[in-house]
C-alpha cells in the first residue's frame, strides 16, 4: 500500500518540487530569518514572499520516536520504523525519518540528506553522519 | 487591588468517568453543572455567564450555546473554548475578570467529551504532510519531548516510571477512579510500547465523562450562602507554537510563564504548595512541569520524584485522586476539582493540613499551559 501523500499548495509546492530534483530546500525572509515548513508570510517579521534556499543537507538528530504499531496500513511492513526531528545547520527543523537501524541512533548525532522515492513521491530522508 | 483570594469556586460536580456509552456530550455537561449548582447549594437563575470547552474528539459550531440552551440559561457572557486541556483553567481566569469587569455575575465552567465510546481517531490521526513520514498521534509528540529530555538530562525511566506508580497509587485507593490498580517498577517496564519510548503506562486513560464547576466572587458567594467556596489565590497561562518542530526547545514548557504569573498573583512560591494536581496525560509530563514550575531545578525532576517525594506523605504530593493516569483521562477539570476537596479538607486521599494546592493544566503536545494556585 502507498504511504499517504503530501498535499502540495501553492506555497509548498516548490519545497516538494525541490526534492524531486534533488534538492532539499527551505524558505529565507528578507529579515534573514530561515524557516520551514513553507508558509507565505515570514513568522519573525511578517513580510511576504521569502524566497527559497538550498539546504547544505547537513544537521543534526535533536529526537526520534520509534513506532512499533501502525496508524496506517502502509506502514505495517515498515514496524519498527522511526520517525525523527533534524535540526538543519542552516537553522529550520523538519520531521523525517534516519534510514540507520534504530539502535544506532543518538541524540545529537550528524546527520546527512538521503533523498529516497516513494512512488511519484520523493521525501528528505536522512542517514547518520561521521562526526 | 490584587484579585487574589476575592473569587471562589462555590461548587464543582461531574459524572461517572469510564465508558457512557450512548451519552452525548452535551447531556454530560448539563449532568456535570447540575450537580455542581447542587454542591454549591444554588439555584441556576443566578447563573449568567456559561464557559464551555469544546469536546477535543468532535468539534461543533457554536457549541457553547447548545450547552447553555440544554441548561436553561441564557448567558450574558461565555461561549467554547478551544484550548486542548488547559481550557478549563483559563476558562474559570475568563470568568473571574468577566466577573470583575462587571460583565456577569456568576459563572459556569464545564466540559465533556466521550472519546471512549465515541470517536477517538483525533488522537491517532496522521500530522499534515508530515503523514508521508509516518508522523501519526498525540502520544508520538510527547515520545520525542520524552526521548529529549532523557537525551539532555540524563532522565532514566526508573524516573518516568515513578510518576505512574504515585499517579495510580492515589488512584486505586480513590472509590470513583476509571483505573483502580497499582503498578510497581516491574510492570512498568513490562508495559508495552506505545509509542517508543513511550509505554501505555506512561499514557493517559482514554475516558468518557464530564465536569463542572461554579465560579463567582468571594462575596457573592457569602450573599448566596455556598457552603464551601474554595478561594482562588492565583493563576496564569503561556502558549507556544503549533507545529513541534519549530519550538526552540522542547525541554521547557509553558508551566514557565503560567506558573510565574500564578505565583506572583498568589504572591507564594514553589516551596509554599502543599499539595499540587499536576497534568499528567504522559509522564514526562509531570517531571518537566515539577521542573518548570521551580519545585527542583532544571534537569532534576527524575532525581526529585525517585525517593517518593510525589506520594502522599512527601514532600510534594501530586494528583491525589490518581490524575489522568489513573481517576480519568478527561482532561483538566477534575484535578481542579481534586484541589478544591483538598482544600476544603475532604478527600479521599487528604494531605494533613493542606493549606494550598497548584493545579495544572496543558492543552494539545504543551502548546498551551494554565496554573491555578487553590486556597484553604
Amino acid at each position: 500500500m502507498d504511504l499517504p501523500k503530501p498535499e502540495p499548495t501553492d506555497v509548498s509546492r516548490p519545497f516538494w518540487d525541490a526534492l524531486r530534483e534533488g534538492h532539499l530546500v527551505f524558505q529565507r525572509c528578507a529579515c534573514g530569518h530561515a524557516f520551514l515548513p513553507a508558509r507565505r508570510e515570514c513568522p519573525a517579521c511578517l513580510r511576504p514572499d521569502p524566497t527559497w534556499e538550498r539546504a547544505s543537507g547537513k544537521g543534526r538528530l535533536v529526537s526520534w520516536v520509534v513506532y512499533h504499531t501502525a496508524y496506517h496500513p502502509a506502514f505495517e511492513g515498515r514496524l519498527p520504523y522511526n520517525v525523527a526531528l533534524v535540526e538543519l545547520v542552516e537553522g529550520p527543523r523538519l520531521l523525517t525519518n534516519i534510514v540507520d537501524p534504530n539502535d544506532a541512533l543518538a541524540g545529537d548525532a550528524p546527520v546527512e540528506l538521503k533523498i529516497e522515492w516513494e512512488g511519484e513521491t520523493a521525501l528528505s530522508r536522512f542517514r547518520l553522519a561521521a562526526r | 487591588m490584587g484579585l487574589s483570594g476575592r473569587y471562589v469556586i462555590g461548587g464543582i460536580g461531574h459524572t461517572a468517568f469510564g465508558k457512557l456509552p450512548g451519552r452525548d456530550t452535551v447531556s454530560m455537561n448539563v449532568e456535570a453543572c447540575r450537580n455542581a449548582l447542587a454542591e454549591a447549594r444554588i439555584e441556576k437563575s443566578v447563573v449568567d455567564a456559561v464557559f464551555v470547552k469544546v469536546p477535543s474528539s468532535a468539534h461543533q459550531f457554536m457549541y457553547g450555546q447548545k450547552v447553555a440552551e440544554a441548561l436553561g440559561i441564557a448567558p450574558r457572557m461565555g461561549g467554547a473554548w478551544d484550548q486542548g486541556g488547559a481550557a478549563n483553567i483559563t476558562l474559570l481566569s475568563f470568568a473571574i475578570m468577566g466577573i470583575e469587569a462587571g460583565q456577569c455575575d456568576v459563572a459556569l465552567v464545564c466540559y465533556a467529551d466521550n472519546p471512549r465510546t465515541g470517536n477517538r481517531a483525533h488522537f491517532g490521526r496522521p500530522r499534515g504532510d508530515d503523514a508521508a513520514y509516518g508522523w501519526f498521534s498525540t502520544a508520538a509528540g510527547y515520545a520525542m519531548i520524552h526521548r529529549r529530555h532523557a537525551i539532555e538530562y540524563g532522565t532514566r525511566p526508573e524516573d518516568f516510571a515513578a510518576v505512574a506508580i504515585a499517579c495510580r497509587k492515589h488512584g486505586a485507593a480513590n472509590p470513583q477512579a476509571q483505573l483502580r490498580a497499582a503498578i510497581d517498577l516491574d510492570k512498568y517496564m513490562e508495559s508495552p510500547w506505545v509509542v517508543d519510548p513511550l509505554r501505555k503506562d506512561d499514557c493517559a486513560l482514554v475516558s468518557d465523562g464530564g465536569a463542572a464547576m461554579v465560579v463567582m466572587s468571594a462575596k457573592r458567594a457569602r450573599e448566596l450562602g455556598v457552603p464551601e467556596p474554595v478561594p482562588v489565590l492565583g493563576f496564569g497561562h503561556g502558549q507556544t507554537s503549533f507545529e513541534l518542530p519549530q519550538r526552540a526547545t522542547l525541554t521547557s514548557t509553558e508551566a514557565v510563564r503560567a506558573g510565574g504569573t500564578a505565583f506572583a498573583m498568589a504572591g507564594l512560591q514553589p516551596k509554599d504548595i502543599d499539595v499540587a494536581q499536576l497534568y499528567d496525560c504522559f509522564t514526562i509530563t509531570v517531571l518537566m512541569t515539577l521542573e518548570d514550575y521551580g519545585f527542583c531545578r532544571k534537569g532534576e525532576a527524575g532525581a526529585f520524584v525517585a525517593d517518593g517525594a510525589i506520594e502522599i506523605g512527601g514532600r510534594l504530593p501530586i494528583n491525589t485522586s490518581g490524575g489522568l493516569l489513573s481517576e480519568t483521562g478527561m482532561p483538566g477539570l477534575q484535578l481542579v476539582m481534586e484541589g478544591v476537596r483538598q482544600m476544603r479538607g475532604t478527600a479521599a486521599l487528604q494531605v494533613p493540613g493542606a493549606k494550598t494546592c497548584l493545579v495544572s493544566n496543558q492543552g494539545g503536545t504543551m502548546h498551551t499551559h494554565a496554573t491555578l494556585i487553590l486556597g484553604a
